[in-house]
C-alpha cells in the first residue's frame, strides 16, 4: 500500500500533462466555459435556465391520448386500386434497364413455369442499350407493368431519373444512363410508359399482394434487406391492408416471411446482375401451394455476351459492361448498407 | 412564452401555438408534417465528447452537460414506442456515443429490432471494441454502420478543426474498424470548401485506399452556422430563413424532419441539428412528437437549400 500512493499521484500528474498536451488553449477555454452551463444556440446559459426552458416546449400527452395519437399516425391508408386475379401462379420482375436479351429469356422462362400472369415493377430503361427494343416485347408478352421512377421521369420529361442516389459518382453514372435512355426513347414509348399505374393489387390464391416500385410510400425508396426493419414492414402492410408486398428498385432480391405470416419480396431486377459475381439476373415466381404463398427467387441466364456487345456498340461506359460480364457492380455502390456493401467486390 | 433574461439573440424555433399565430412575420413560417417516422435518432452521448471541435454545431466537449448520456432504459422505452410506429432504422450520435458505458448494450437491443448507424469520432475504436461490434453485427440480420468523422486529408487541415493529433488517431480507429470487418463510412464536412469538390472527394478516397481500405466509403456534409461553427466562421444572416413562399411544389417532404425525430435525455426533438434550441423540443415521448413543426430556424434553411440529410 505504502508505495502505491505516490505512484497514483504520479499517474495523475502524467494524465493531467497528457490532457494539457491533447487540448489546445482554445479547446481548454471552451471546456472551462461549458462547466455548469448549457449551450442555447450560440449563447451559454446556466444549466437550470436551459432545462427550465426545455420543459416549456413540446406536448405531454397522457397515456390514452398518446396511444390514440400513435394509432392515428399509423392508421390505414385508403387505396382504391382494383384487385386483379385471383391467380394461382404469377411471374414478377423489375428493372429491365433496356436489357431486351434478358426480357426475352424471362418471357420464355415464365411461360415454361406456367405463370398465368407476368408483372413488371417498373424501370424499363437505364443502364443498358437500345431502349426501343423492350417495348414490343412487353406488349407481345402481355406484361402488366407499373411505373418506376424511370417511367415517371421519362413520361413527364424530367431532367433526371430520380433514382435517389446521394453520392456524386453514383449520380454521375445515373445521369449518363438517363440521358442515353431519354435520347433514344421515342415520344410514343414515353407516353405509353406514363399510362401505367403507380401500384397494382393482385390476388394469388387467398393472398392480396401490393405491387410497387420502391415502397408504397415513395417510388424511389430503397428497401434493402439489411436496412429495412420488420416493424416497418408490418406497419406498412397494416396500413395498406395487404397480405404481402412486392417491390424492386434496389437491384438486390430478397424475401422475408414476417412474424405475422405475411411476405415481403424484393423481386429482383432482370437488367443487371445482383452484385454477387454471377452473370445471371433474378426474378420471382409466386404460387399458391396448399393454401400458402410459395415464393421462389430464381436466377435467369440470358445472352449476356450479346448484351455486352450491344452496349459496346452504343458506347456505354466500360464500367457498365464490366458489371454485365462479371456480375459485380461498379457503380451505385454508395447507397448500399454495410452488409450488402461488405459482400461487394468494389 | 418569451423570457427576456434567457432568450438568446438568435431566432428561436417554437412549437408554441400562441407564438406561431401572434404576428404576420411568424405566420409566414411554414410547417413540416411528419409523414412517417422512418429514422429515429438517439443522442446517446449527450453533448459530451472527448474532443472539442471548433466547428461542432452542437458545441460538444468533455464538460458540456446540456444533454447527458441516454440510459439503456430510455432507449428501450423509445424502441418499444418505435415498434408500434414502424420505425425503419436507428441512428446514434452525441457527443461521442462510445463514451456512454451502455453503448454496446444499446446496440445489442437495437440490432434485434432494426439497422443501426453510429456517428463516432473514431478515437475509442480499439481492437477489442471493434471485435465486439463485429460480433454484434454478424449476429444480426440488420446492418451496423459506423460513420467516422474526419475533416481534412492531412493533419494540417484536420487537426486545427478536430484537435491536435486527431488525424492520426482517427485514421488508426477507422483502420481498426476496417480490419475487424466493419467498413466505416468516413464523414467529412465542408469546413474546407475543397472537401466537397470532385477532386477533394477523390483525395479522401485515395487517402483511404492508401490506408488499406479496398472499398472506401465517404459522405460529405455541409456545415451549420450554429454552435461553435457560428463562432468560427459567423452566424446565419437574417435573410437565411424559410418562408411559406419558399415551399417547393411537392411541399417540405424532402426535409429529414418529415421522416425523423431525435431522442435526447431531455425528451424528443424535431431533428439532430436543433437539440440546443429548447424550441426544437416536441415532447417527452415519440407520441408527443408526431405533430407538424414550424421551420423557423436558420438551420432549416441549410437543410432545404443544401438538401441535407444526416442519414448516410
Amino acid at each position: 500500500m505504502s508505495n502505491r500512493i505516490p505512484e497514483d499521484a504520479e499517474q495523475k500528474q502524467r494524465r493531467a500533462a497528457a490532457h494539457r498536451r491533447r487540448y489546445s488553449a482554445d479547446e481548454r477555454e471552451r471546456m472551462a466555459a461549458h462547466r455548469g452551463m448549457a449551450t442555447w444556440g450560440e449563447r451559454l446559459v446556466p444549466l437550470d435556465v436551459f432545462h427550465d426552458a426545455v420543459h416549456r416546449y413540446g406536448r405531454a400527452l397522457g397515456a390514452d391520448e398518446a396511444a390514440a395519437e400513435r394509432a392515428a399516425f399509423v392508421g390505414a391508408a385508403p387505396d382504391a386500386t382494383p384487385v386483379e386475379g385471383p391467380y394461382s401462379k404469377i411471374a414478377v420482375f423489375g428493372g429491365i434497364y433496356n436489357n431486351s436479351h434478358a426480357l426475352e429469356a424471362l418471357l420464355d422462362e415464365a411461360a415454361r413455369h406456367g405463370a398465368e400472369a407476368i408483372y413488371c415493377l417498373g424501370d424499363f430503361g437505364g443502364f443498358g442499350p437500345l431502349p426501343e427494343r423492350v417495348w414490343p416485347l412487353l406488349v407481345q408478352g402481355g406484361v402488366r407493368s407499373i411505373q418506376g421512377n424511370y417511367e415517371q421521369s421519362l413520361a413527364s420529361g424530367a431532367e433526371d431519373c430520380n433514382c435517389g442516389y446521394a453520392d456524386p459518382r453514383d449520380n454521375h453514372f445515373a445521369a449518363l444512363s438517363y440521358r442515353y435512355t431519354a435520347e433514344n426513347t421515342s415520344a410514343e414509348f414515353k407516353r405509353w410508359m406514363g399510362g401505367h399505374p403507380l401500384r397494382r393489387r393482385v390476388r394469388v390464391g387467398e393472398r392480396e399482394l401490393l405491387l410497387v416500385h420502391g415502397s408504397p410510400r415513395q417510388i424511389n425508396e430503397f428497401l434493402f434487406a439489411s436496412a429495412t426493419s420488420v416493424p416497418y414492414l408490418e406497419v406498412l402492410l397494416d396500413q395498406e391492408r395487404a397480405d404481402g408486398l412486392l417491390c424492386t428498385h434496389t437491384g438486390l432480391h430478397w424475401h422475408r416471411r414476417l412474424p405475422s405470416g405475411r411476405d415481403v419480396v424484393n423481386v429482383g431486377v432482370i437488367g443487371r446482375p445482383a452484385n454477387d459475381g454471377r452473370t445471371e439476373v433474378w426474378w420471382s415466381l409466386l404460387e399458391e401451394r396448399d393454401g400458402e404463398l410459395a415464393v421462389e427467387l430464381r436466377p435467369l441466364a440470358y445472352d449476356h455476351q450479346g448484351l455486352a456487345r450491344d452496349m459496346a456498340r452504343e458506347h456505354l461506359p466500360q464500367e457498365f459492361i464490366d458489371t454485365i460480364l462479371t456480375g459485380w457492380w461498379t457503380t451505385c455502390l454508395e447507397i448500399l448498407p454495410a452488409k450488402e456493401r461488405s459482400r461487394s467486390r468494389f | 412564452m418569451s423570457n427576456e433574461t434567457s432568450t438568446p439573440t438568435l431566432p428561436v424555433v417554437t412549437s408554441a401555438p400562441e407564438a406561431a399565430a401572434s404576428t404576420p412575420r411568424e405566420k409566414a413560417v411554414p410547417r413540416v408534417r411528419l409523414r412517417s417516422l422512418d429514422t429515429l435518432w438517439f443522442q446517446v452521448g449527450g453533448t459530451l465528447c472527448n474532443l472539442a471541435c471548433s466547428h461542432c454545431f452542437v458545441s460538444c466537449s468533455p464538460t458540456n452537460h446540456t444533454h447527458e448520456f441516454l440510459s439503456l432504459d430510455t432507449v428501450r422505452q423509445s424502441l418499444d414506442e418505435a415498434l408500434e410506429l414502424g420505425v425503419k432504422e436507428y441512428y446514434f450520435t452525441g457527443g461521442e456515443p462510445f463514451l456512454n458505458p451502455d453503448m454496446e448494450a444499446i446496440l445489442e437491443v437495437t440490432l434485434r429490432q432494426g439497422p443501426a448507424s453510429v456517428l463516432t469520432n473514431g478515437l475509442l475504436l480499439d481492437a477489442a471494441r471493434c471485435r465486439r461490434l463485429a460480433t454484434l453485427s454478424e449476429s444480426s440480420d440488420y446492418s451496423l454502420d459506423l460513420r467516422i468523422s474526419l475533416d481534412g486529408y492531412d493533419a494540417e487541415s484536420n487537426d486545427p478543426i478536430r484537435g491536435e493529433g486527431t488525424f492520426e488517431r482517427i485514421l488508426a480507429g477507422a483502420r481498426t474498424a476496417h480490419d475487424a470487418g466493419l467498413n466505416p463510412v468516413m464523414t467529412v464536412t465542408e469546413v474546407h470548401a475543397s472537401n466537397a469538390s470532385a477532386r477533394g472527394r477523390e483525395r479522401f478516397l485515395d487517402l483511404l485506399r492508401a490506408h488499406g481500405f479496398e472499398r472506401p466509403r465517404l459522405k460529405v456534409l455541409p456545415v451549420f452556422q450554429i454552435g461553435n461553427e457560428a463562432e468560427r466562421t459567423g452566424a446565419y444572416a437574417s435573410w437565411q430563413r424559410l418562408l411559406d413562399d419558399d415551399a417547393p411544389p411537392d411541399g417540405w417532404d424532402h426535409l429529414q424532419c418529415s421522416t425523423s425525430r431525435m431522442v435526447t435525455d431531455q425528451g424528443v426533438w424535431v431533428c439532430p441539428i436543433l437539440v440546443n434550441e429548447p424550441g426544437g423540443r416536441m415532447g417527452q415521448s415519440l407520441a408527443d412528437s408526431l405533430e407538424s413543426f414550424p421551420l423557423g430556424h436558420s438551420a432549416c434553411w441549410t437543410c432545404h437549400v443544401h438538401g441535407v440529410s444526416c442519414r448516410t
